[in-house]
């Protein structure tokens, strides 16, 4: 059982606290956008805003968001840096599946608004925890560069 | 459709049985045959025409045009990342003339019947569904100008479509294509003898170059823009697990650690006390060869995926596993050295011309050497995952499959349907790399929701699932031996290769690679050398062996190209000038006289072997590398070039190695040549995808097994590439966009030569050879 708000809405969620916030979202609130990937934290598929911190939600208890305030891949477009995000992952053709994009979306969101100028070694540290099967990274790269002013906007 | 092969190719479709499916407010719906290119296709059975389902007598590309402008194209082969569902409706619009912001997809479900063949593997969509996709938009165009022609009674030679609409030329009147599709509708459908497709300079799309071109943008973005990119930013593009019904059920399946293995006993109590826990059953498994059936077990049924996962753990299960007899004995390492010792004695000779005893009797210098591939998985970013409802006597599956064929057999069979009764929808894929060629997961949904009748159960993969259960890459040792001349040329050439055969998953275990495994670069190896002979000695399989993008191309471009860098060092020699003389001068290679009669299903004559193209992506990548240019000291290139699925790729690699054995990709160049290139963007896309799964496989991704146990279980044990160890810079040259050279594959060739032009620059930085991958520690101390 928790209370906590999901994309701006209050939610109660009458689930064990030890489930993992990714099934509660997936299975319960049935917000799919954020995927299962590991189950470890080991890919960043399932990755969340928690208080605006990029979180790995398939290792976050529900007990442990109780009372705060959760963001999700769907939420993105009204967060202004999160727009600008999706927007430069567009431009730059960067998903292939898209299964881990939104995932890392949401890395990159979070990096952004703690360095909204991150050099290229920042960027890697960043987003090394976040994998890809598709091998897409070099576009990641150029789109987290293009969204952050690094690069001349078109 | 008629079932008369006389019949002309694209005809009048009765629009009800099209529109099952479809928005309702259809106006317009053109259907073409299979494959409207050549009658002699029919008789040759090569490529589109020789596929399953590929000649049957139904229609199965479609285009609809609703009355207000919409354009709907169905898509029917599965989307894994390659792009598909951006780039044939992108072909369907180019021709139709339809404005891509009024075009949308339709996911067609599992027909093949009405469809054609849909299984999505080998590298096939673009290059057998370009034309019946342009001839199916060639004729909806036809048809709206002949509806415009007859409303204004002027000839139809006056009226021409241009974008969403059509234009009378005389008088410049105008009418749009959703005005004209409720007349267009009434009209036969031309014949395909009458049909114009158009110029290319007429184009908007097709062939153009836009989008990421090597770090720089072109016109802004990516046009057209990829179909799912919005959803796939936003979260709402749909997944194989991203289907939930409001009164679905979940599982998780606890299988037999072992391949053949069974369920001995299983106490359950523990687990039905799980909070959420529903029920626990058990899923009947195929011993092997076990094709695409499950491997049994049991499965936990939940109200959630959590409770699913936790109530498996709290089983208390008992294996037998005297059932899997010797794949409980199975340990990869020794595994190896017995293939390896193996590889020492002749085997089944595939391949032969010259005297190759002779030749490397009498050569100046002999050399030889023993490369090891592991076990490895697909692991898609995606486990697998499926959705399985059983009601009223129908089965419905949603699921991300790459074969929805096999797919539909494969539910109709768990649930004891016919295949009619069953409708497989098909997701997006969240990454295939073959493992969703396998329905296996799917029918363990089936198996399930048979059990629970009326609800739709889901059944979740996790990653130590997927990691421990997946169809392996086949584990390869590969043995060469080559005698050079006093001069350093090559005048014989041996090569032993020995895998497990993806031919154990559905027969007795042939312990022989088959055609279609040898003829993914081993009997088709190009090298212009006097005496050759190849060999496939004996090797047995012990887990489920199945397809891995690029699948037997990878040893065996690993093996080949390595060794001829190891030639080229022992000749004294250039490695691309020595490669090259490998090559041999340039020609075409009919693939019959190497033995290969498989040639990835092409017609020979269209698709031989040719070396010319081998050489010319040999020559831009290096040319575009700086083949020969000094590097700082720890740094090196490294090349390696492979010809697979009817496409060639060669590969510069310039590698760092750090004191401590890290390996630093700075730089990758590509130059590929897939025939005509139709979406270019998408082209780079993969190949830049293909060079960073290369570069795990050369550096880190091993499965390995012990007792018939794997011993990796998620992404902290059985690694992946991640962002550090992505090339610094990828830069892919497309070589040959001659729009009437026959269409190769894309999604796979990319590949194969990854890793070897990685381990030649290895060796190029440190003088360290490596023979067996992955490097991993390797290089450290």
């Amino acid at each position: 059982m928790a209370s906590l708000t999901i994309n701006g809405e209050e939610h109660e969620l009458k689930v064990p606290g030890e489930m993992p916030l990714l099934w509660a979202l997936r299975d319960v609130v049935q917000l799919t956008g954020t995927k299962f990937g590991c189950g470890i934290s080991e890919c960043g598929a399932c990755t969340v805003h928690v208080d605006g911190e990029a979180t790995r939600s398939c290792v976050t208890p529900v007990s442990a968001v109780d009372g705060k305030k959760v963001t999700t891949i769907e939420a993105m477009a009204d967060d202004a840096t999160g727009k600008r995000v999706q927007q430069a992952w567009l431009d730059l053709g960067v998903a292939q599946c898209g299964y881990c994009q939104g995932g890392q979306i949401m890395a990159a969101t979070a990096l952004l608004k703690e360095n909204p100028e991150p050099d290229e070694e920042q960027i890697r540290e960043a987003m090394n925890g976040n994998l890809c099967r598709c091998g897409t990274y070099n576009r990641i790269m150029a789109a987290i560069k293009r969204a952050s002013g690094g690069e001349e906007k078109a | 459709m008629s079932q008369d092969r006389e019949m002309p190719m694209i005809a009048n479709v009765s629009r009800r049985h099209f529109l099952k499916g479809l928005a309702a407010s259809s106006a317009l719906v053109v259907a073409v045959r299979w494959d409207p290119l050549l009658a002699e296709e029919e008789e040759t059975q090569y490529g589109a025409a020789a596929m399953p389902g590929g000649w049957v007598d139904n229609p199965n590309v479609f285009i609809h045009i609703d009355a207000d402008g919409t354009v709907t194209v169905v898509n029917h082969r599965s989307e894994m990342g390659q792009g598909i569902r951006t780039s044939l409706v992108m072909v369907a619009a180019d021709e139709l003339g339809a404005d891509w912001d009024r075009v949308r997809v339709e996911q067609a479900p599992a027909n093949q019947e009405k469809y054609g063949n849909q299984n999505t593997d080998g590298s096939r969509s673009m290059r057998h569904w370009f034309s019946p996709m342009r001839r199916a938009a060639a004729a909806a165009r036809s048809m709206l100008e002949q509806a415009a022609a007859n409303e204004w009674g002027v000839p139809k030679e006056e009226c021409r479509a241009g974008v969403h609409l059509v234009r009378h030329e005389p008088s410049g009147r105008e009418l749009g294509f959703g005005e004209l599709a409720g007349r267009a509708r009434e009209l036969s459908i031309p014949d395909r003898e009458s049909l114009t497709l158009k110029p290319d300079s007429e184009l908007r799309y097709i062939s153009r170059e836009t989008g990421m071109v090597n770090g720089e943008l072109r016109d802004d973005s990516a046009r057209p823009p990829a179909i799912d990119g919005d959803g796939i930013v936003s979260g709402s593009a749909v997944f194989g697990g991203d289907v939930i019904f409001d009164d679905q059920l979940f599982a998780v399946v606890a299988r037999p650690p072992v391949y053949g293995a069974n369920l001995k006993s299983v106490d359950d109590a523990e687990a039905l006390k799980v909070p959420g826990v529903v029920k626990v059953v058990t899923i009947e498994g195929a011993d092997p060869p076990a094709g695409f059936e499950p491997l049994g077990g049991v499965a936990v049924v939940a109200e959630n995926t959590w409770a699913a996962i936790e109530g498996r753990r709290a089983l208390s299960i008992e294996w037998n596993l005297e059932a899997a007899g010797d794949n409980a004995r199975y340990d990869t390492e020794a595994y190896r050295k017995a293939l390896e010792e193996a590889a020492q004695s002749p085997g089944k000779t595939i391949r032969e011309s010259g005297n190759i005893e002779e030749a490397l009797e009498k050569a100046d210098r002999r050399l030889d050497a023993t490369y090891y591939m592991p076990h490895m998985a697909q692991a898609p970013m995606e486990p697998p995952v499926a959705v399985v409802r059983f009601k009223d006597g129908k089965g419905e599956a949603w699921a991300p499959v790459q074969h929805p064929r096999a797919t539909r057999e494969g539910v109709a069979g768990k649930l004891g349907l016919d295949v009619e009764d069953v409708t497989v929808n098909v997701t997006l894929l969240g990454g295939g790399f073959g493992r969703k060629s396998k329905p296996d997961f799917v029918m363990e949904a089936a198996s399930v929701a048979r059990q629970f009748e009326g609800r739709p159960v889901r059944v979740q993969w996790t990653r130590e699932d997927d990691i421990q259960h997946t169809y392996f890459h086949a584990n390869s040792v590969d043995r060469l031996e080559a005698g050079l001349d006093a001069d350093g040329k090559a005048i014989g050439w041996l090569h032993r290769t020995l895998s497990p055969s993806i031919g154990s998953l559905f027969a007795e275990d042939p312990e022989h690679k088959g055609g279609f495994e040898l003829g993914m670069g081993f009997n088709t190896m190009p090298f212009d050398i006097p005496a050759i002979r190849l060999e496939n000695p004996k090797a047995s399989a012990h887990v489920r062996i199945g397809w891995f993008r690029s699948v037997y191309n990878l040893p065996h471009a690993f093996a080949i190209q390595s060794f001829a860098a190891e030639m080229a060092e022992a000749a004294g020699r250039d490695h691309r000038d020595y490669l090259l003389e490998l090559l041999g001068p340039a020609r075409r290679i009919d693939p019959a006289t190497f033995n290969d009669e498989w040639n990835y299903g092409e017609d020979p004559e269209r698709y031989p072997i040719n070396v010319g193209r081998m050489r010319a992506v040999v020559e831009r990548a290096t040319q575009e590398a700086g083949w020969g240019r000094e590097l700082p000291p720890g740094r090196g290139l490294g090349l390696a070039m492979h010809h697979s699925f009817v496409s060639y790729t060669a590969v510069v690699m310039e590698v760092e190695v750090q004191d401590d054995g890290g390996v630093i990709v700075h730089r990758a160049d590509m130059a590929f040549d897939c025939g005509r290139q139709v979406n270019p963007e998408r082209i780079r896309s993969q190949l830049e995808g293909a060079c960073v799964m290369g570069i795990g496989i050369a550096l880190h991704s091993e499965v390995t097994l012990s007792e018939g146990v794997v011993a990796q279980d998620n992404f902290h044990q059985y690694h992946i590439p991640r962002m550090e160890h992505a090339p610094r810079e990828v830069r892919v040259h497309l070589v040959n966009n001659d729009p009437n050279a026959p269409m190769g594959g894309v999604g796979e060739p990319g590949l194969p030569p990854v890793a070897p032009a990685l381990c030649n620059a290895i060796y190029a930085a440190t003088g360290q050879r490596i023979r067996q991958l992955p490097v991993a520690d390797q290089l450290a101390g």
